[in-house]
């Protein structure tokens, strides 16, 4: 039964005074929104996704753009999103997909929690005049060193060092696929970390092989359909990581449709050319705790013990027993990823209603592993929803060793969450694989966006700490001292182990 | 601020507390008459195998029988007694200072437990549970003489003059947050550790998170009382030798550790890398005692003051060089130490 259309989400106009007819509305928007006829270019508003592709591209600054022109009578209970979900599946019968995080106007429990500076009784130290130490290890630590004193008086290390990953800032780029995105946006955020001496993730798509050059700074991903896996891809990379869950969707697969999977996306994922990736909801060899150990320690074998092995998943409610359980098998790193983490796609339920805020969940794995014993012998690396380096400096006083960004590195790309990314069209050559506009990212000019991002969020960590007076990031790890609750109920701060604001030391 | 001075001789021949009144007194101008304290070890010759447990009690009613209750349950008392005090006109006596030399059994938990570990769960204990007593020093041998007031009013409080040993630390304190509370002064002791520190330590919130995930516990309110805490558990339970030890809680600087020789440099990353939440930051001096010795410390770009001289088989440690001289006036040898490395001064 048709029910007409719902009410257009944005409304495009062009300035015809400022107009100039240089088409380039028209080139830039892949979802037909502009054409021309005549001396006029015409507008299909309902074609718009909020991309501000155009926008970014008119010469002229001609182009407007009204978010919710009509909006629906208003209702405290039944939002728009609420009724055109309903629309949808009214329709379709099906599951409703989005992209990218959390879209829920839940509070931001960062934003309510602020850190602190020294006045007086301690002095702050100056980043410009005194050494500020940002350099970061991500691996097992031991327990506690043993030495050796030979009869000359020299000392001997008797404990040996499991590898590890010698980051030089505390930010290390998330794991997006190739396949979810385009070979240029891999490319551009692999030189950028690289440059800034840190690490990225591959994602569940294999390495292809013009990223090698990169490869000392990639962190490879075992997902559930070990998509590209080979022993060659493990060898390559300066890390593994087994993907387990993911915040945007605990607790199912992925999908990536045939149209995505060209001739470069099907070799590298080792699988034929337009055929549906599709990534099982578990890992068909993990059904317990032990089987991941199993797989944890099967990767070192193969490796020979010279790769740490990071487990990655959701932040759900259980996850400080969870992390705790994977801190004893092996792994060298937990990375937990919360419930504003993004996606390519997503169910709109899970992406909205599935699992627990990262800084929730940091505050609880760190304090399950303290009261174990072995917080310190595991790296613990945060992701989902990390949006200025007021988060990162957050997270880490809250106890993550260092951070993973998805989203924010691929808006330093151009992209402007328009959510979209299922789609396929990504007009900012980021979540598409068709070549006209993938070839909109040129690496070659693209990677600095990503490194003058990662060295502009570390050069704020540096006056943040300094303002603190704190020199080295270890001192700041899990310095939960140094963060008070603004706002934030009671139940929130004994879970966060922060006490609030005007509270005594 | 804050003014600390120490001394130890290496011979073990006794000083008695006269000089050391007199040094710290020198540097009243670094204090605000809230809070000082004296720590000498050597003190109690004739119990030099039982723990001089030091309590404060705010009143001689429940508190006391409770903290000897929980003595009796975990060892054995072999003589104790009130700590003697005699009144000054600018210093009031808001607890009474109690000493008891204590054998504990290592029996009496029912788990495998050291003579230390029974110490420290009394400590625990007694801090944590009950209300009104305050143990403020456990170690063999060491006396610990604090309260709120004026260098020269808390020596003559409790008549250090009186008292003997081969090291004395001592503080004089500018206190911020536990203003005027006898527990805040320093120096703070566990077991054979004791600490006087000037500075905050602006790590204290990872530091103390490392030593609970090691079973300790925190109860002094105060930043001072990691470094004891971060002293045994690496001295005692991991065994590193002292200039290690130290050199976890001060490391050198990554650029440093870069260009070294290559064993060095190793070694130097496995300590960092291991001890990384002990490692501490803010500006502070610290000197801290053992019955084997002294080691002052100050943060790895050195924004508290520390200086040390030698005169003979004397160390001195100090925050000004006035006060060493109002002890030593013709020292063989003064110095700045070099920030984040430690002066080790250790018994022959």
């Amino acid at each position: 039964m048709p029910i007409g259309s719902v009410p257009p989400k944005y409304k495009v106009e062009i300035d015809r005074d400022l107009c100039m007819l240089c088409e380039r509305c028209i080139e830039n928007c892949p979802y037909g929104t502009f054409r021309r006829e005549g001396n006029k270019i015409l507008i299909f508003s309902r074609a718009c996704t909020g991309c501000h592709r155009c926008i970014a591209m008119c010469p002229r600054d001609a182009i407007s753009l009204q978010e919710k022109p009509i909006d629906y009578r208003s209702h405290p209970v039944w939002s728009r999103e609420a009724r055109e979900a309903i629309y949808n599946q009214a329709q379709t019968g099906k599951i409703v997909l989005t992209g990218m995080g959390n879209a829920l106007n839940v509070p931001q429990i960062f934003d309510r929690l602020l850190l602190d500076a020294c006045q007086v009784t301690n002095p702050s130290i100056d980043p410009l005049r005194e050494p500020m130490e940002l350099r970061t290890y991500i691996g097992k630590k031991p327990r506690k060193l043993t030495i050796d004193k030979t009869p000359e008086g020299d000392i001997d290390l008797v404990t040996k060092l499991a590898p590890n990953l010698k980051c030089g800032t505390p930010i290390m780029i998330a794991h997006m696929s190739y396949g979810a995105i385009s070979l240029n946006a891999q490319l551009s955020l692999a030189r950028g970390a690289a440059e800034e001496k840190t690490f990225m993730g591959t994602g569940e798509g294999g390495l292809h092989q013009s990223l090698y050059p990169y490869q000392d700074n990639m962190i490879v991903q075992i997902a559930s359909g070990r998509f590209g896996v080979d022993i060659d891809y493990l060898e390559r990379g300066a890390a593994i990581e087994i993907k387990i869950g993911q915040g945007a969707k605990p607790g199912i697969g992925g999908h990536l449709p045939g149209e995505k999977v060209d001739e470069g996306v099907s070799k590298t994922r080792m699988i034929p050319p337009h055929s549906d990736a599709i990534s099982p909801a578990p890992h068909h060899d993990i059904y317990s705790i032990e089987d991941l150990s199993q797989l944890v320690r099967s990767l070192k074998e193969a490796t020979e013990w010279k790769k740490p092995v990071f487990v990655k998943i959701a932040a759900v409610h259980n996850v400080a027993a969870i992390a705790a359980g994977i801190a004893r098998s092996s792994a060298d790193a937990v990375v937990i990823d919360g419930f504003r983490g993004g996606t390519g796609t997503a169910p709109r339920v899970f992406r909205d209603h599935v699992g627990i805020p990262i800084e929730a969940a940091i505050a609880a794995v760190d304090a399950k592993l303290n009261e174990q014993g072995i917080r310190n012998e595991v790296s613990v690396i945060a992701s989902g929803g990390i949006r200025d380096s007021a988060d990162v400096t957050k997270a880490i006083a809250l106890g993550a060793d260092s951070v993973y960004i998805g989203t924010a590195a691929l808006v330093s790309l151009g992209c402007r969450v328009c959510g979209s990314c299922y789609r396929g069209l990504c007009p900012w050559g980021i979540a598409t694989q068709r070549e006209d506009l993938t070839a909109r990212i040129d690496p070659d000019i693209m990677y600095k966006n990503v490194s003058n991002l990662i060295h502009g969020w570390t050069l704020e960590i540096s006056e943040l700490m300094g303002a603190a007076g704190i020199n080295s990031i270890e001192s700041l790890r899990g310095n939960r001292d140094r963060l008070r609750g603004y706002m934030l109920d009671e139940n929130i701060l004994s879970v966060l182990d922060v006490k609030t604001v005007g509270a005594d030391v | 601020m804050c003014g600390i001075i120490s001394v130890i001789d290496r011979k073990k021949n006794p000083m008695d507390g006269t000089a050391i009144r007199e040094a710290l007194s020198i540097m009243d101008e670094r204090g605000n008459g809230e809070g000082a304290g004296y720590a000498v070890y050597g003190a109690f010759p004739e119990f030099a195998d039982y723990y001089a447990i030091h309590v404060f009690y705010d009143d001689l009613i429940g508190p006391k029988t409770a903290v000897e209750e929980e003595l009796d349950k975990v060892g054995t008392v072999k003589h104790d007694e009130e700590i003697p005090t005699f009144e000054q006109p600018n210093l009031k006596k808001r607890h009474i200072p109690w000493r008891y030399f204590f054998k504990p059994n290592v029996t009496a938990l029912g788990t495998t437990a050291s003579e230390e570990d029974i110490l420290v769960y009394l400590m625990k204990k007694v801090n944590t549970t009950i209300p009104g007593a305050l143990i403020y020093s456990t170690g063999k041998n060491i006396a610990i003489f604090k309260a709120a007031g004026w260098p020269e009013d808390v020596a003559d409080f409790y008549r250090i003059q009186d008292y003997e040993g081969y090291i004395w630390l001592s503080h004089n304190r500018y206190p911020t947050n536990t203003a005027g509370w006898w527990g805040g002064a320093h120096p703070f002791n566990l077991l054979d550790w004791s600490v006087v520190h000037n500075g905050e330590i602006t790590s204290y919130g990872t530091n103390k998170r490392y030593l609970e995930s090691f079973g300790y516990v925190c109860t002094m309110h105060t930043d001072t009382e990691v470094v004891a805490y971060l002293t045994d558990l690496l001295q005692r339970q991991h065994k590193l030798p002292e200039e290690l030890a130290f050199k976890a809680l001060t490391p050198p600087f990554w650029d440093e550790i870069d260009i070294m020789p290559e064993k060095e440099r190793e070694f130097n990353t496995a300590l960092r890398m291991t001890y990384s939440p002990a490692m501490m930051n803010g500006p502070f001096a610290i000197v801290v005692a053992s019955s084997e010795g002294i080691a002052g410390i100050t943060d790895r770009i050195k924004l508290r003051p520390l200086v040390a001289a030698e005169k003979g088989d004397r160390l001195y440690l100090s925050s000004e060089e006035a006060a060493i001289r109002v002890m030593e006036p013709a020292p063989d040898r003064i110095w700045m130490p070099r920030a984040g490395e430690p002066v080790i001064g250790r018994v022959y």
